[in-house]
């Protein structure tokens, strides 16, 4: 059949499955085709739909909520929902203050888009038609739309019994006063936009109840279905086995889809209380101005130096706008309090100091998005070293080359305590500064451009501690603490394997790349392999999919699996050779003794169908485990790469193009490097719309400006440059195989890259853009403030 | 994102359309492509009881040369004129500007008359048929007028067609060989609206020159006359002669307070100029 392909034969002839090969991907048959199935396929007899009334006002007083009468039976507000609890995710590091997040506003709402009544309908125009009928009577109050003046005292308070808008304070210093001296000492405020994350496919939930079970079944486009379960039980006040949520196919998560919704707490309701299926899908209008948003940091950033770009400390004050609520599982704080542990990056410094504030305001929560707090981090510290290098006359490259973490350091503690388990960061920046041509940049740029445009160069450099678990988020005190992962395989009767894991492929490959380790261990042919995942009833408890973490810690729990099968195999096989076991080995899919050799298809086989063949004293424990696994130390593995970016400037239109884009990356060994690569552009992608197009903004009634994609701007394909990627492998030493997390790196160094090189090619006009996105207004603002300056100093 | 309920007709003939939006008046909208008119449906930011679907009206696809112009129906698509299907009396120009307008997509539903109805400043049609003297003729049942493209836009998604009335086809006057030509917008992403637009058409041997600024909150601005902005005279050296610093001010009379979007408009004004010298 014509664009059918064999993946047993696509890598090129080469057999080879197991980690390390770039297989396609198994899952992309069905997704490339069009045949996933997504929670909006999900057709279930009876089903409704809903929408909801939602808060045009960012704060405000409700007075009363108007139904008309005909439409009484199908709306449903707080006073409805007798004895479903507010979501609320504390964190217990000291200070913290909780928030209650009504799933349907009480007395207050604190942000445009909040939720006040659900309609439900036969249609979801019809159930729209009726929110429109929905007439609210709200007092406006003075909105908090600015976390730097939110934090002042006579602040409008979003939550009026805290006192203030603080949701934590953190402080970090380490012999700060040993800097102050440096004879290079440079300061600037530096801030990232609000974004949205913009996966392809929006939340989206379907609500049933299976009366023979006695159970409520969610089925929700979420990547840690097993939190969800958790926090809906605590919302709903229902036991958790009663509860089942369901996955399917999600296109895309990001962080967005980690968090539970108030949407799916009342859906659950509605479904137990009208007694059918019940339906929401989020559009684009809800994502974009109603259900979470990212990114908004501010610095007001000191780097300390010697004349030889060496540092010697950084003074950082933080903030972080977190929006009205802390989202559960990860809590108001993640975001800020974990840019004081990781702004240091991987460089060497002796003192250091970093104050943060978590701050309410009048907009949706603020979410961990792909690389999280890093993005912000890298882009602060990374503008920073830039300045610094032209303070010392230095290239950018030479000032990273003489304060990285060296190779012959690791395993690493650095400042803030972050373990970093290996790595050669200089030759990875030595590597992109060497593929970017820095010394022919410099050239062309000393010659300059025939159309008058500036061209201009940056290199950034991060660090990504991945699969962190418990020893680091016990710390963090919030609902979620990640322990060992567990995952289960089972050898079919025809010698195939399922496994079952409680994270959730969304977008990772998982579907391939699990079935690779399974292959390495095993020796079943990857097409026989089948992963069973995002099904709370199906698979074993995991926190899920996020934070980088599904290969070392989902991977290393199916390799713990397979290891533990292959030995029953083996112990099975044995008998069957009728062998002392400890003469037999599992190879290639079979077991072999010095006689003979049997299959692992004839000892499934044999196990399940004819047991009749199998001596009396078999270990009775068959052909199905669950295994559990953590790696040697949880502090997290620590991937990194360098990337290299040249631009071009147009100061008269503000208009920046990405000329060459470098990217040098370490994610120890690649169980698929293909995979890799593809998370790599992806994010990419993602880090070059931070850095020139996406931003939500926000007016001073807090109500957001870019509520429509014509608004929004995410990049498309033209956007995106061919970027040439280079590998290097240093394996972890900690986990299985030595992979390392490399999920999100991609989308956490281009803006800084980006940045620096804008500022590069606007250095010699003497101005310089600190402010994500860079856009055409922006540059131009400051290329004409430059001249303003220079104007009256003149 | 779902539309509130409304009525639908696709009439067959102009006669049959004209009497539905007469009898509807305000309540009504007109539909060709459904490019802008689709998603503002969408977003309940429209709620007309009735909606004219005027894609089956033979009338509205003309596309000819008559004399001295070029006649085209109002739903005659962008991308029709993109690929070359209608004839062409303005030497290129309105290929090279059908050709970037926002995706494909867009531009194999999206039309003329659509476009021009819907007004929004940051579309190109507005701007380039402004800058290139074209008249849209607006019929209803009542009888027909003949707009000049500039006159026809009132302001920023207002235009001056009335309760009623349709327009019909697009009047686009034949570009002398003199005449020369010079788009240029600035987006800050392939395919999406423009923040900065220039038009111009500009005949030294003449010595004549029609400018459009657009982009902007507003209508486009047209500058039918701009002496000013060449030191006084249109002559073939225009392209030397452009002062930047007169156009600058020019917009910050127009209302334009912000000084780097006038920087911007400024320069893509220069790079249309200087597309029409090349």
């Amino acid at each position: 059949m014509r664009n059918e392909r064999d993946f047993s034969s696509a890598d090129g002839g080469d057999a080879r499955q197991g980690v390390g090969v770039s297989l396609p991907r198994k899952e992309d048959d069905r997704l490339m085709r069009g045949r996933g199935q997504f929670v909006a396929d999900i057709r279930l007899a009876r089903l409704q739909d809903v929408a909801f009334v939602r808060s045009p006002l960012a704060h405000a007083r409700i007075l009363a909520i108007h139904v008309p009468e005909h439409y009484r039976a199908s709306v449903f507000t707080a006073a409805d929902l007798v004895g479903v609890k507010a979501i609320r995710a504390v964190s217990g590091l000291p200070g913290f203050k909780a928030s209650e997040q009504p799933v349907l506003a009480t007395v207050k709402v604190r942000q445009v888009g909040e939720l006040i009544a659900m309609c439900v309908a036969p249609t979801r125009a019809e159930a729209e038609d009726i929110a429109a009928a929905v007439t609210l009577d709200l007092e406006e109050l003075p909105a908090v739309h600015d976390m730097l003046m939110a934090r002042k005292p006579g602040s409008a308070l979003v939550h009026e019994h805290w006192g203030d808008n603080i949701f934590l304070e953190t402080n970090y210093e380490v012999d700060i006063s040993s800097a102050l001296d440096a004879p290079i000492k440079v300061t600037r405020e530096i801030s990232t936009a609000r974004q949205c994350m913009s996966p392809l496919e929006g939340r989206a939930v379907v609500a049933t109840f299976d009366h023979r079970l006695d159970q409520l079944t969610l089925y929700s486009a979420a990547q840690m279905p097993h939190v969800t379960r958790s926090g809906l039980a605590e919302c709903l006040g229902m036991e958790q086995a009663r509860i089942r949520v369901v996955s399917p196919d999600v296109g895309g998560g990001f962080g967005y889809k980690g968090i539970l919704l108030p949407e799916e707490v009342c859906l659950s309701w509605l479904t137990m209380h009208r007694g059918h299926p019940v339906r929401w899908i989020e559009d684009r209008r809800e994502h974009l101005s109603a259900s979470a948003n990212c990114r908004e940091h501010h610095y007001k950033i000191t780097v300390y130096a010697d004349r030889d770009g060496r540092l010697r400390g950084i003074d950082c004050e933080a903030t972080v706008d977190s929006g009205a609520y802390s989202s559960y599982p990860f809590s108001a704080c993640l975001e800020a309090a974990q840019v004081a542990s990781i702004l240091p990056g991987p460089y060497l410094m002796p003192a250091y100091r970093c104050r943060t504030f978590s701050v309410a305001t009048n907009k949706c929560p603020i979410l961990p998005y792909r690389g999280v707090a890093r993005t912000g981090v890298c882009f602060a510290l990374e503008l920073m070293l830039d300045l610094v290098a032209a303070e010392a006359g230095l290239e950018p490259g030479e000032v990273r080359l003489r304060n990285l973490v060296r190779p012959e350091q690791m395993p690493f503690d650095n400042i803030t305590n972050k373990h970093f388990d290996s790595g050669d960061y200089p030759q990875a920046m030595r590597r992109a500064l060497n593929l970017i041509h820095v010394e022919a940049v410099r050239r062309r740029q000393r010659k300059g451009e025939a159309d008058g445009r500036r061209v201009g160069l940056g290199v950034s450099i991060y660090c990504e501690q991945a699969a962190h678990g418990t020893s680091v988020y016990s710390g963090w005190g919030i609902p979620m603490v990640p322990g060992h992962e567990q995952a289960a395989a089972r050898l079919t009767p025809d010698g195939g394997l399922e496994l079952r894991v409680g994270v959730h492929s969304h977008g990772q490959g998982m579907e391939t790349t699990l079935a690779q380790v399974a292959h390495e261990i095993l020796g079943v042919d990857v097409a026989k392999v089948h992963l069973i995942h995002g099904d709370t009833a199906l698979t074993p408890y995991s926190t899920g999919t996020w934070g980088s973490r599904s290969m070392v810690m989902a991977g290393g729990a199916v390799a713990a699996a397979c290891r533990e099968l292959g030995e029953r195999s083996r112990r099975i096989g044995a008998k069957l050779l009728q062998h002392d076991p400890a003469a037999v080995v599992l190879k290639d899919g079979e077991i072999r003794g010095v006689n003979g050799a049997v299959t692992l298809e004839e000892i499934a086989f044999t196990w399940y169908r004819r047991p009749q063949d199998l001596p009396s004293d078999v270990d009775p424990g068959g052909l199905e485990v669950t295994a559990g696994y953590k790696p040697q130390r949880d502090s997290g593995t620590f991937s990194y790469a360098a990337h290299a970016a040249l631009v071009a400037v147009d100061t008269e239109l503000g208009e920046v193009e990405i000329l060459d884009y470098v990217i040098v990356e370490d994610g120890g060994v690649l169980v698929n490097p293909m995979v890799v690569d593809g998370q790599i552009y992806g994010g990419l992608a993602q880090g070059i719309g931070t850095a020139l197009y996406e931003e939500m903004p926000f007016d001073t009634a807090g109500q957001p400006l870019a509520t429509t994609l014509a608004d929004y701007l995410l990049p498309g394909p033209t956007e995106v440059p061919a970027a040439r990627l280079d590998h290097m492998e240093t394996p972890s030493p900690y986990t299985q195989f030595g992979v390392k997390g490399i999920g999100e790196g991609g989308a956490i160094a281009p803006p800084a890259a980006i940045a620096n090189a804008v500022n590069d090619a606007l250095r010699r006009l003497g101005a310089e853009v600190m402010q994500s996105p860079i856009t055409p207004q922006r540059i131009v603002e400051v290329i004409l403030a430059r001249g303003d300056k220079q104007g009256k100093s003149a | 994102m779902k539309p509130a309920p409304f009525d639908y007709q696709r009439p067959h003939d102009l006669k049959e359309a004209l009497s539905l939006l007469g009898k509807a008046g305000h309540s009504s909208k007109i539909i060709a492509g459904g490019q802008s008119l689709g998603p503002m449906l969408n977003l309940r930011l429209v709620e007309p009881e009735l909606i004219v679907d005027i894609s089956a009206l033979a009338e509205l696809k003309v596309a000819e040369r008559r004399g001295d112009e070029l006649v085209l129906g109002a739903c005659i698509t962008h991308a029709d004129i993109e690929d070359g299907r209608v004839p062409d009396a303005t030497r290129g120009a309105m290929q090279q500007i059908a050709a970037n307008i926002a995706y494909r997509a867009v531009r194999n539903r999206g039309t003329l008359g659509g476009s021009l109805g819907h007004a929004d400043p940051a579309a190109d049609w507005i701007s380039a048929l402004a800058a290139l003297g074209a008249r849209v003729r607006l019929t209803s049942s009542t009888g027909t007028r003949l707009l000049d493209v500039e006159s026809f836009v009132v302001s920023a998604l207002e235009s001056a067609l009335r309760p009623g009335e349709i327009i019909e086809t697009i009047h686009v006057p034949a570009r002398p060989a003199s005449a020369q030509w010079g788009y240029f917008k600035s987006c800050r992403k392939t395919g999406e609206y423009a923040h900065a637009i220039a038009a111009v058409v500009i005949d030294p041997p003449a010595a004549t020159a029609r400018l459009v600024i657009g982009a902007i909150e507003a209508a486009p601005i047209v500058i039918k006359n701009p002496l000013e902005l060449f030191g006084g005279r249109i002559t073939g050296d225009y392209k030397e002669r452009f002062d930047p610093q007169v156009a600058d001010t020019m917009l910050a009379k127009a209302g334009i307070a912000d000084a780097a979007q006038r920087h911007i408009h400024v320069n893509v004004l220069k790079r249309a100029i200087r597309g029409a010298a090349a």
